[in-house]
């Protein structure tokens, strides 16, 4: 694992980039436990305040710490981007190795619900869940809601690589020795597609805090709950910018960027490591 | 022709049929997985709002709201009911504009919403198929390196910040674009040239964010989809048979290539359409996006309902309208 870091680094551009990014969002989310604020009180700051060193990222009207406000709020946004990502995983894993290692009647039937989700709108859907459940919303029922709508596409990588992997010669060999496909799929093919979740778990971690925010600029999470998308809401409801407190908006949408550059430079890089021919490209052999 | 329809429209037709059945059925079921009971939700704002009713009028009114929603009857009888309305093209008056139907405003806002998104979408998957070809051809160019790196760099940013950041840019402090609308307050849309312009004016922001954060995406598949083909036996046989390059990436590279982001194109629509409802609502741009806004401020849930329905069956339609047109760009199909 340490090798991997280190060659990473050394090798790819890319990857330094993204770890600087994402060191800086680990540092936000560590600072988080040691801030001087409490994100649910008002009024602690004065009002209004542009950058300084004091504030870094200045005072909203609401009187807080919009730097301080913000470790929170990158907190609770990776906190429910874990939780979406371990469950759509989970439902990813098992529609992709049941369908690819099963086939016939289970895979079509499986895989066109799986493409209805691919093609469909998501927002409208979970817009109309999101004002259905307004009332006891939080982000943890967000993140769990978000994960049952975000496997479809990793789905269905992962039964592509099992399609390849059936027909290899070790598959044939536990058939014939007579294991039976659960544990074929379990023990024989989820190790060789691990590489491809794990990538796409950081993709995946992106469309859930992208969505988060989506939904929470509509006024449809739980808004007393720090996070990106609450920070831009209340920014909002304030009329931050006819207002002139620009930073307000600023900081949050700059946070975000941070946060989602660095996943998706990440995201890029470990998808060229894991495959071998691009590996060795990029170590220039 | 036999085998076309067996192997080719047959499958995707059914596709189509899944992704209607599969998006309805699942709008149907949230609203009655939900904890909360829509029709009490309706009575007890009303109540809340200070508007006084007596016992019999709630009753009626309960009775009424039921009807509505189609909460009447055996699960199975309310879901035949929901499809039996659908195929009418009948989801109900919007409850905050009573009793105007949802169909109509979404009629109204539709047009909005398509103009930008067909625009934007056909740049940005043009100009990104494009700039990704030239890219893996002329592999050191340092200006084609250079867009690439911008187009990457937009492309995980979601839409709702892209678009905060050029309103902030461009219309905050540098006020060269309309800060909101489609048209400024007191004008009324025409098909005259200067409300043209004017319309034209209030769109650059909102198009460019669709075409900034999809451009990237097509540039790197199409990067990567030409740099496996430039390295076939047939170009490699053009390039010695001294073709003229152009002739070669037109004819050879990009002909084939173009292909499976045409596929892409169509996966991708139900993402897109998404990206340009929130977008709408930066810019306040009165397409379905803000009428989704509206309908979420003023508990619209009819109008809620209205647009997750039409949206479903608007991209499942649009994805087999491309479904259809697409052995015209593929032999390979048409001849099967």
């Amino acid at each position: 694992m340490l090798r991997v870091l280190r060659d990473l680094l050394r090798y790819d551009g890319r990857f330094r980039f993204a770890f600087i990014l994402l060191a800086a969002v680990v540092v936000m989310f560590l600072l988080s436990f040691v801030s001087p604020d409490d994100p649910n009180k008002t009024f602690v700051v004065a009002m209004d305040a542009p950058p300084s060193l004091d504030h870094l990222f200045g005072t909203n009207s609401r009187g807080q710490d919009i730097f301080w406000w913000l470790t929170f709020a990158v907190r609770n946004s990776l906190i429910m981007g874990v939780i979406t990502a371990v469950i759509s995983r989970v439902i990813a894993i098992i529609v992709g190795l049941t369908a690819g290692y099963q086939g016939g009647w289970l895979d079509r039937v499986l895989m066109s619900v799986n493409d209805s989700f691919v093609i469909m709108p998501l927002l409208p859907i979970l817009i109309l869940l999101g004002f259905l459940l307004r009332d006891m919303m939080n982000l943890f029922l967000l993140g769990v809601i978000l994960g049952f709508f975000g496997w479809p596409y990793d789905a269905r990588l992962i039964r592509s690589q099992v399609l390849s992997l059936k027909e290899r010669s070790f598959t044939r060999t536990a058939v014939y020795s007579g294991t039976n496909g659960f544990w074929i799929t379990i023990n024989e093919h989820l190790p060789f597609v691990l590489p491809v979740v794990f990538a796409t778990t950081i993709n995946n971690l992106l469309w859930s805090i992208g969505t988060e925010v989506t939904l929470s600029v509509l006024g449809l999470s739980d808004l007393t709950t720090p996070s990106l998308g609450t920070a831009l809401f209340w920014a909002n409801q304030h009329g931050a910018l006819v207002a002139g407190v620009w930073w307000w908006i600023a900081a949050p949408a700059l946070v975000a960027i941070i946060l989602f550059l660095g996943l998706y430079l990440f995201f890029a890089s470990i998808n060229e490591y894991i495959d071998p021919r691009t590996r060795l490209r990029l170590i220039g052999a | 022709m036999r085998r076309f329809l067996l192997r080719y429209l047959i499958p995707r037709f059914l596709q189509f049929l899944t992704i209607i059945f599969v998006g309805i059925t699942v709008t149907f079921i949230i609203p009655r997985l939900a904890p909360t009971n829509p029709v009490e939700a309706q009575i007890s704002m009303m109540m809340a709002r200070g508007e006084s009713l007596d016992p019999q009028s709630i009753a009626s009114m309960r009775a009424a709201l039921t009807d509505m929603y189609g909460l009447s009857g055996s699960p199975l009888q309310q879901y035949f009911a929901f499809w039996g309305r659908l195929f009418r093209g009948d989801v109900g008056p919007s409850l905050a504009n009573f009793p105007t139907p949802v169909s109509e405003m979404i009629g109204q806002a539709m047009p909005y919403t398509l103009s930008l998104l067909v625009t934007a979408v056909i740049i940005s998957w043009i100009f990104g198929n494009l700039f990704g070809a030239l890219s893996s051809y002329y592999p050191k160019n340092k200006a084609l390196s250079l867009i690439e790196v911008l187009g990457q760099a937009v492309r995980p940013i979601p839409y709702y910040i892209v678009a905060i950041v050029l309103l902030v840019v461009f219309a905050y402090f540098i006020p060269i674009f309309p800060f909101s609308g489609a048209y400024p307050v007191g004008t009324h849309p025409s098909w005259s040239l200067a409300f043209i312009w004017i319309y034209i004016k209030h769109s650059v922001l909102p198009a460019a964010t669709l075409v900034l954060v999809g451009f990237g995406g097509w540039f790197i598949g199409m990067k990567s989809l030409t740099s496996n083909i430039i390295s076939e036996d047939y170009v490699v046989y053009a390039e010695t048979a001294g073709l003229k390059k152009s002739r070669i990436l037109n004819y050879y590279i990009m002909r084939n290539a173009l292909l499976p982001q045409l596929t892409g194109l169509a996966m991708s629509l139900g993402t897109v359409f998404s990206g340009a409802l929130i977008m709408e609502v930066v810019f306040g741009f009165p397409g379905l996006g803000m009428l989704t806004m509206a309908a979420v401020l003023r508990n619209d849930y009819s109008m809620i309902m209205g647009i997750a329905i039409y949206s479903i069956v608007g991209v499942a339609v649009t994805v087999f309208l491309m479904d259809l047109i697409y052995p015209l760009f593929d032999p390979r199909v048409r001849y099967q």
